[in-house]
């Protein structure tokens, strides 16, 4: 327990001064409302306090221009405050095109992150620092939300779809993750840490925490597991369609409609094909809900954007490639989510 | 039964009444003294006794919800959750939030005073239906009996918003009864509005106009409003949450085809309002204690009026600004947070008015004014951290942290509370026929404010320092604000037990009220204290607006 106490978190991304930046403001709007209103009711309270008991004061009606007055003057702050909020909360939600991606499933009660390199971590992330790193997430079971407070970065992550958002670290250090929405018994249990490196420091982590095989290798190998192949062949005569080069591009559907095969789009099709079919195919397609876990489904996701598409590389993805040979395992941070 | 009144008598000051208008000597029977015996409480449809029926109901659940609070407090003490277990823990705080707001804050003030005062206020006899008055009491019971059997067998482990897929799907606790007691419940507070409603239209005092109205029938007006329109919505809601629990019909959960945020649009398009459903009849009151104790009509009366109506309309419309990390879309948020913008202000201009009322008026420190002032302080801070969760960027961060935990006990404790508290001490003379020991009182209204603000504003460096809520177990370096914060819990629970103690010795005790002990305008205070069961002993004929404390020829617009 620390002698001082703190009043902000530690800022560690490149959102915290921002979000502090307005925190502050609307201090100041605060404490300069807070103060006028306690001033006027304490002196107003005293100065014309009851000095005889039938005094009897002159009644005043009301005056329109200061109705007016109190009314325009908050309208054109909450305006301010309005737009200002605005304004970082659709910075917050626009992912970097050139990001890392890391994917995130939330279960009762822990966090597992797996990286595009196949490390996979439990409770724990580990990330460079100076990197946009997108977020992928969901859940296994009910809503969690993925909180850091020193990123000021909080998403829910919700059961039966995919959420994204994203961060970039600036400064090292390691910070606290927490779930910030009730999720059951162990919910202030489902906490863990963020570690955030140098960028050399983080390349000999990836190279120590290798499996050997990355996220996408590890879908194929389920792609073929799971039969999926069979249908989805690359010579398009399979009955499913074929996936190569479709990831991050548009997909016309039966009807008519045009969506971008996503992430989202992606993990759909898997566990409930018959939402929104390709143009040209049947339904026949089983649903896989249920068979798949959330983590597996995320390598599956990986494996299709592996297989095409424009908006896969990039810093992130080039920093998450295989590591340098020299590192040796030795070198690697903790890393006990191995394997799991 | 002596009928003494006059001077002597410790208490409020109490000024001699200027032109001594002869008070007749209150009557021989009133509502309190026609009947005796247990039937002639629970067959009543006096509304002044179902008021105190609700009172009883009301000041039980308060405590039996502030018994958690205690708990809460206590264990969180320490970083680690060493006092319960985490599965009881979170009991303790769902069935806190669930009692206080459906068994306490929604029903306190309109049930309590709103029931006793609304008919009194316009000249009635009674409510419009005075029958489905007392059905709703006991549709009230039934609802926290069904609470209370949740509790004794085992509790319910959700939180007080029922979020589904757990709720539906993962909790291995009692959902069912506890989403049904709320359910029943339900029905009690739109049995209660839809009275006040027909009541406020049908039965006013000759000369009674709506802008002669006090601002307490206004404010529940309004509530009254939201109660009628909001109150279905939740009860469907928890409805679906049983039959998908029990009937796994896929509504909510997503392995089901369902869709759990759905859920929480439905919940808080409720429960957003239902927070408006606690502060306006606070405001009311407030509204009536500034009054009289500055013996000056409300400074622009209508506009507090219709900012009333303003809260109540664009409350519903603002439900999204609790969920803009759902995963609802980013351009919804836009709209929600703008909105959440605008019903800011309506509360702002009630903030100015009521400061504006004491310029110039003859403010007395009676207990009930130092509640109103309390609230007033107390709402500002609340309302201006509701501009920090409305902001956007900003709430991502303060969501679903210990900031929010701070906003909204400022609002519901620090205004609702200090609301209905300043409301029981204004109105008791009326109530009980006995004054309150007043220097008791006044001690006690401010251990509320001291020990209110030392248990909630720690909560707001807590949560920006990333603190979530709902945590059993926290990390270390939170402890020193917790423990700031349960320190000033027991101080407030200090403040609630004084006003317990010396209100209930004041009924046999308490010297007797005159029919009109502050000197305040209103047609309540023109009857007797305790009132006849027929409230008036002639129809009040109203020629004056509201708040006229002085000769109205005086008026002046500044």
């Amino acid at each position: 327990m620390g002698t001082e106490l703190p009043l902000f978190p530690v800022p560690a991304s490149t959102m915290a001064g921002r979000v502090d930046a307005l925190y502050l403001f609307l201090i100041l709007v605060s404490v300069f409302f807070g103060v006028l209103i306690a001033t006027l009711v304490v002196s107003f309270a005293i100065r014309f306090r009851r000095r005889s008991p039938d005094e009897r004061p002159r009644p005043i009606h009301g005056s329109t221009v200061l109705e007016l007055t109190w009314t325009l003057i908050p309208l054109g702050i909450v305006m301010v405050i309005f737009l200002w909020g605005a304004e970082v909360f659709f910075a917050m939600a626009r992912v970097p095109p050139a990001s890392m991606d890391i994917y995130v499933v939330g279960k009762r009660w822990m966090w597992k992150t797996q990286h595009m390199t196949g490390q996979r971590e439990i409770n724990e992330l580990h990330v460079p620092v100076g990197v946009p790193v997108k977020l992928t997430l969901t859940s296994e079971d009910v809503i969690h939300s993925f909180f850091v407070p020193a990123f000021r970065m909080k998403k829910d992550v919700v059961p039966g779809r995919y959420v994204t958002t994203w961060f970039q670290a600036t400064r090292t250090g390691t910070y606290h993750l927490f779930c910030a929405e009730y999720c059951g018994t162990k919910h202030s249990g489902m906490i863990g840490t963020v570690t955030v490196m140098e960028p050399a420091a983080f390349q000999t982590w990836l190279a120590g925490g290798a499996t050997g095989t990355s996220l996408a290798a590890a879908g194929e190998r389920l792609f073929q597991d799971l039969a999926c192949i069979t249908c989805h062949r690359a010579d398009s005569e399979g009955r499913g369609p074929k996936l190569e080069g479709v990831f991050g591009h548009p997909v016309t559907l039966a009807s008519g409609e045009r969506v971008t095969a996503d992430e989202a789009y992606i993990r759909e099709s898997i566990v409930n094909p018959a939402a929104r079919i390709v143009a040209g195919f049947q339904p026949v397609m089983p649903t896989y809900q249920g068979l798949v876990s959330e983590e597996s489904l995320m390598q599956l996701v990986a494996y299709i954007q592996s297989l095409g598409g424009p908006a896969t590389a990039g810093p992130g993805a080039a920093l998450a490639s295989p590591a340098p040979a020299i590192a040796s395992p030795a070198a690697a941070p903790r890393s006990r989510g191995q394997g799991r | 039964m002596t009928t003494q009144i006059g001077p002597g008598e410790s208490g409020p000051p109490r000024p001699p009444v200027p032109p001594a208008p002869a008070e007749a000597p209150p009557p021989r029977v009133n509502y309190l003294n026609v009947a005796y015996g247990v039937k002639s409480w629970l067959l009543t449809t006096d509304h002044k006794r179902i008021a105190l029926l609700y009172l009883a109901g009301v000041t039980l659940m308060f405590f039996l919800g502030g018994a958690f609070a205690v708990l809460i407090r206590l264990e969180l003490v320490t970083p680690a959750g060493d006092l319960v277990q985490s599965e009881t823990y979170n009991k303790l705080f769902t069935m806190h939030g669930i009692i206080m707001v459906f068994f306490f804050l929604i029903p306190s003030i309109p049930a309590v005073l709103g029931n006793f005062l609304i008919p009194l206020m316009i000249g009635a006899r009674d409510l419009a239906f005075p029958r489905l008055n007392l059905a709703s009491w006991y549709i009230y019971m039934i609802g926290a009996a069904f609470t209370i059997f949740v509790l004794v067998s085992g509790g319910v482990d959700t939180g007080w918003t029922f979020y589904t897929p757990y709720s539906t799907t993962y909790s291995n606790t009692h959902v069912v009864a506890a989403g049904l007691g709320v359910f029943i419940t339900g029905f009690s507070s739109i049995l209660t509005g839809l009275n006040f409603i027909v009541t406020i239209h049908r039965m006013r005092a000759p000369g009674l106009t709506w802008f002669r109205l006090p601002l307490f029938v206004w404010a529940h007006y309004a509530t009254s409003l939201i109660m009628v329109l909001g109150t279905p919505v939740i009860a469907i809601t928890l409805l679906t949450v049983v039959l998908e629990r029990t009937l796994h019909l896929g509504i909510y959960d997503p392995r089901l085809g369902g869709d759990p945020v759905l859920f929480q649009h439905l919940f808080w398009f409720y429960s957003h309002p239902a927070v408006y459903i606690m502060i306006l009849p606070a405001m009311g009151v407030v509204s009536e204690v500034v009054a009289c104790f500055s013996r000056k009509r409300i400074f622009g009366y209508e506009v507090v009026a219709m900012s009333s109506l303003a809260i109540a309309v664009i409350g519903f419309l603002v439900w999204g600004h609790h969920m803009f990390i759902s995963g609802q879309s980013t351009y919804a948020g836009l709209v929600f947070s703008f909105l959440s913008f605008l019903v800011a202000i309506p509360s702002a201009i009630k903030v100015f008015n009521w400061t504006s009322t004491l310029y110039k008026g003859s403010v007395s420190y009676d207990t009930p004014m130092l509640y109103a002032i309390g609230f007033v302080g107390l709402f500002t801070i609340g309302g201006l951290t509701g501009l920090f969760l409305a902001a956007l960027g900003l709430d991502v961060h303060v969501t679903d942290t210990y900031f929010v935990v701070a906003h909204f006990h400022y609002i519901m404790v620090g205004g609702a509370i200090m609301g209905y508290l300043g409301g029981i001490h204004f109105w008791w003379p009326k109530i009980t026929g006995r004054l309150y020991p007043e220097m008791w009182a006044r001690v006690a209204a401010v251990i509320v404010f001291a020990g209110f603000n030392l248990t909630f504003f720690p909560q707001f460096i807590l949560g920006y320092l990333g603190m979530p809520r709902r945590y059993h177990a926290y990390p270390e370096e939170f402890q020193v604000l917790n423990v700031m914060s349960s320190a000033g819990a027991s101080i407030l629970g200090l403040g609630y037990l004084l006003p317990m103690i010396y209100l209930v010795w004041s009924m046999r005790y308490g010297p007797r009220a005159s029919a009109n002990p502050w000197q305040a305008k209103g047609l309540e205070w023109q009857t007797a204290s305790p009132p006849i069961t027929e409230n008036f002993e002639r129809q009040p004929v109203v020629s004056e607006e509201a708040y006229a404390y002085a000769p109205e020829e005086e008026a002046r617009v500044v």
